[in-house]
């Protein structure tokens, strides 16, 4: 049992997760574009390469490195058996993700987030509740242009998190990052496709080292 | 978990009503119903019934026989039900052994809702598919209207019941707003087993008063009766064909029984109106009630036997007339506080 959890952690890249995306998908999927100038986050000028005709667009080499670590870091969760959570409030994409949780075997909440879900959770969803071991947001504001408040949440109960930021985002409290585009329906089948991948890779890889285990 | 670092004098007291109502263990539940089920043979070896063939009726008799309770509220008298009647149906623990939910919108907080709204959603983009694919063939779309008029949506309380879930006035309207677009596409056909889950039909309501044809006595005169009430007043008229205009009520004249001109008036009123007067006998009973309520209701008696005398478009003007509706007005009980039912008492300002 601990050869299991430490065996994947030796490596820098157990799942092969690189294999997942290349820099030409990400641009086909118009992952680089981003808001108008106006619309700019002061602390996405980092991840911002340039800007033409006023429209911002995204660094796919610092994407490409943010979106290794945080699938990468999605793959060894799921691979320990956590509780992953795809939260968005865009309403154009709520089908699709709750679709793409389904089909992992994990959980999606795309819909107006109560006040205490994390921090009241004892009360609001049982008592003795598991909350969700990481938390991945398709898209970090609300529908009123503000941060998400399960950011916050996370934070404060010491959820790790993964956010596709966009340039009107704020990418402070969220621990993986990813820089790219939320709003157009390509990137976001691409994110989806490729965290869908990942888990599943994940999950099956344990159920093999697993077997591997009972047959010694 | 948390350690006390200061300890307060004042003992730290449950917080009984945060805890919300009581909740009741899948092995508590088997226990009462094993409980319940070996008090049933007890009762019935002590009545001396066979404990095999022992029914609920059975049982309440027995209870009401051995604990005779004067009590006014029947639910406060000494019951014994099957446990599922007794608790309320509750919502399971919603995880297995490692923690994980069952349901993939566990964390929403409102599981059972929004994948409602989910599978619902699923339905429409399925739709709109089937319609590309048609149009795509150039084939054309079926446009079979649904019968609207016989078909309601569930209530708020019914799909609460359904959902296991509290609802907001809200969610309930987004749900049926998207069912009625749903409905409103034009292959809606192909999700119809899925809409008529939510769909009730409405028996109508109009249901057709039927009129009961003429009946013939020994002589051959065609006569009809009819029943009304007023008040406290309850009478029956039986009125005869090709009679002079002759009314009697208890076996006396209505001169005699009714010397009010008043009352007359209103015997008379629905041969008046069908403009019948000289044209038909009668003869009615009634009791009850004061003069003037025996009155009306001996109209009203007369005015439904008359219906079969007469055409359809008639019996809608006397409907119309308000001749065939049973007065609801009644005597309204005295208040306390008040010296009457509306009367206060009078007010004296010092």
């Amino acid at each position: 049992d601990d050869k299991l959890l430490t065996e994947p952690l030796s490596h820098p890249d157990f799942f092969s997760v690189k294999e997942l995306f290349t820099l030409k998908d990400l641009f086909d999927a118009r992952v680089h574009l981003g808001h108008k100038k106006g619309c700019r986050h002061r602390f996405m000028e980092p991840y911002i390469f340039g800007c033409r005709l006023d429209q911002d667009i995204i660094d796919l080499d610092q994407t490409m490195q943010h979106l290794q670590l945080a699938l990468n870091f999605t793959a060894h969760i799921a691979y320990r058996g956590g509780i992953i959570l795809f939260v968005s409030r865009k309403r154009q994409f709520c089908h699709l993700i709750e679709s793409t949780a389904r089909a992992c075997g994990e959980y999606a909440h795309t819909r107006y987030w109560q006040g205490g879900l994390l921090t009241n959770g004892n009360i609001q969803l049982g008592h003795g509740v598991r909350l969700p071991d990481l938390l991945i947001f398709l898209s970090t504001l609300n529908n009123v242009f503000e941060p998400h408040v399960a950011i916050r949440d996370a934070a404060k109960m010491s959820i790790p998190t993964i956010g596709v930021v966009d340039t009107n985002c704020n990418p402070c409290l969220i621990t993986y990052p990813i820089p790219g585009n939320d709003d157009s329906p390509a990137a976001m089948e691409l994110y989806c496709k490729l965290f869908r991948m990942t888990i599943i890779r994940a999950k099956d890889k344990r159920r093999q080292s697993e077997a591997i285990e009972e047959l010694q | 978990t948390l350690r006390l670092i200061c300890t307060t004098t004042a003992v730290q007291r449950k917080n009984v009503r945060a805890s919300g109502p009581e909740k009741y263990t899948e092995a508590f539940i088997k226990k009462q119903i094993e409980e319940f089920n070996l008090g049933k043979r007890h009762l019935a070896n002590m009545m001396g019934e066979d404990p095999e063939t022992f029914t609920q009726e059975d049982i309440d008799r027995a209870i009401a026989y051995l604990f005779p309770s004067g009590l006014f509220d029947k639910q406060a008298r000494p019951m014994m039900k099957h446990p599922t009647e007794i608790f309320p149906e509750q919502r399971k623990i919603q995880w297995g052994e490692d923690g994980r939910p069952f349901h993939f919108l566990f964390y929403t907080g409102k599981q059972s809702y929004y994948s409602l709204m989910h599978e619902t959603y699923e339905k429409l983009l399925n739709i709109q598919k089937h319609q590309d694919q048609l149009t795509v063939q150039d084939l054309p779309l079926q446009k079979e209207k649904r019968n609207l008029a016989g078909s309601r949506w569930l209530s708020k309380i019914e799909l609460e019941e359904m959902l296991l879930e509290k609802l907001s006035d809200d969610d309930y309207s987004r749900f049926i707003q998207l069912l009625q677009k749903l409905v409103a596409l034009p292959c809606a056909d192909i999700e119809e087993e899925y809409i008529q889950k939510f769909s009730k039909e409405v028996p109508v309501q109009l249901q057709k008063v039927v009129i009961e044809p003429l009946q013939y006595d020994e002589r051959g005169v065609a006569f009809s009766t009819g029943e009304g009430k007023r008040k406290t007043a309850s009478a029956t008229a039986v009125v005869y064909d090709n009679g002079s205009g002759k009314i009697t009520v208890n076996g006396t004249d209505i001169l005699h029984y009714f010397p009010v001109l008043q009352d007359r008036e209103q015997l008379l009123f629905p041969f008046q109106f069908l403009g019948r007067i000289g044209k038909h006998d009668m003869v009615c009973t009634v009791s009850g009630g004061g003069r003037s309520a025996q009155a009306g209701a001996i109209r009203l008696a007369s005015a439904k036997a008359l219906r079969s005398f007469v055409t359809e478009k008639e019996v809608e003007f006397m409907r119309q007339a308000g001749l065939l509706t049973v007065d609801p007005r009644v005597k309204e009980r005295k208040k306390p506080g008040q010296e009457g039912p509306r009367r206060k008492f009078t007010w004296k300002k010092r």
